[in-house]
């Protein structure tokens, strides 16, 4: 263990009715210092690894009026998904919102796989509108929720009137509030 | 017979050696950690399962608290940019701001734009300290008619002008979809049509499509 060398330089001779003094062990122990070492190397190497925030990547569509401009969307090949209040996730399949049928945040991949499963892959298109109800972290799960399906065609879209009036009477109907 | 004796040998260990590898580990990690500095704005990013970490220069970022307040930074070694683009804001919206008042924004690190145009000039003349206490209102951004950001964006566009500009969104989980929506309609105002959101990472769902297919091609993150 750690030790010094006490006896002093140059080995000074004292006289006979000097008493000796006592030699104290020099030696510390060094467990806690080892632990407390290895402690704030744990706490450094998750802080430092940790603290890098990703990106995810996102394309908006250009909003564009011509027609020849716009991508052409099979009706039997959508699926709409509109996050809102209390991570309730409504989704319809097609073009008719009145269809509206409710999932949350957690159980919408079935429904997504399910969708997947039963379209031609080359069509298949997910479309996100989240409504004036739903948080940042919806959004974010649902675009999210695309790249852990591999859903290759998905689009964040603003929400119509119509859409978000069916949302909001299946929520008075469950009685979200 | 003779008893044999086993020599007692010491179960003490000496430690030194190892003391000095666990110090040594532990100055190469305070050295290497990256002090942020303490940020103005809290915000809790959403998880994604992206791994592409967030670039650090040439950025610009668009940040969305909590109560859905927008606010924009630039990085810190862009200096040139920032007063470039504050110089625009003030000629553009005749606000006069002051030398003083620009290199605030400009030089200072971590700086950030909190308030409409109409209160901008007593904004930038706060100090840090004092706008952490204060309650700001950050940049109008309510809807597509007064959404001041559409000039910020403006200004950064012009700013980078034939540099590479990244768009950052630093959005907090419990922030709502409409200050989102009109960050996104102050972009493709401006045809920036690329953009980025920081999340913090996670690992892909067990059993979900992306993990097994992480599983088939050995690659672990998403970029």
């Amino acid at each position: 263990m750690a030790e010094m060398d006490t006896s002093g330089g140059g080995g000074h001779k004292k006289g006979p009715g000097v008493k000796k003094a006592k030699k104290l062990s020099t030696r510390v122990d060094l467990t806690p210092m080892v632990d407390l070492g290895f402690l704030l190397i744990t706490f450094f190497i998750f802080t430092t690894t940790m603290s890098q925030p990703t990106a995810m990547r996102l394309g908006l569509p250009k909003d564009t009026q011509k027609p020849e401009e716009q991508n052409k969307l099979k009706e039997s090949a959508a699926l709409t998904i509109m996050p809102s209040k209390q991570d309730k996730v409504y989704y319809y399949e097609g073009a008719d919102p009145s269809k509206l049928q409710t999932s949350d945040v957690k159980k919408i991949r079935e429904v997504i796989l399910d969708k997947k499963r039963r379209t031609d892959p080359k069509d298949f298109m997910v479309i996100i509108k989240p409504t004036q109800d739903a948080t940042y972290k919806n959004t974010v799960d649902m675009i999210d929720e695309m790249t852990i399906d591999e859903v290759k065609r998905y689009a964040l879209v603003d929400i119509t009137p119509a859409e978000y009036g069916f949302v909001q009477k299946t929520e008075v109907a469950n009685g979200i509030k | 017979m003779p008893k044999v004796k086993i020599p007692r040998k010491s179960t003490t260990i000496d430690m030194t050696a190892m003391c000095d590898v666990a110090f040594l580990l532990l100055a190469f990690f305070i050295l290497c950690a990256k002090f942020k500095p303490s940020d103005a704005l809290s915000v809790t990013t959403p998880s994604s399962v992206f791994s592409k970490i967030a670039p650090e220069t040439n950025v610009v970022t668009v940040t969305i608290t909590p109560d859905s307040r927008v606010f924009l930074s630039v990085s810190d070694k862009n200096v040139s940019e920032k007063l470039a683009m504050i110089n625009d804001i003030n000629v553009s919206k005749n606000l006069g701001l002051s030398d003083a008042e620009k290199s605030n924004f400009a030089n200072r690190p971590a700086s950030y734009i909190g308030a409409p145009f109409s209160q901008l000039k007593s904004f930038l003349d706060k100090t840090p300290d004092e706008l952490k206490n204060m309650q700001l209102p950050g940049i109008p951004a309510k809807d597509s008619t007064n959404n001041e950001l559409i000039d910020w964006i403006r200004a950064a566009t012009g700013a980078f002008a034939g540099s590479k500009m990244a768009l950052l969104v630093r959005g907090d989980n419990a922030a709502k979809y409409p200050a989102f929506q009109s960050v996104l309609i102050a972009f493709k105002r401006n045809d920036q049509l690329k953009f980025q959101m920081i999340t913090s990472p996670i690992a892909a769902p067990r059993g979900s499509e992306l993990e097994k297919t992480q599983i088939v091609t050995g690659k672990k993150g998403v970029e």
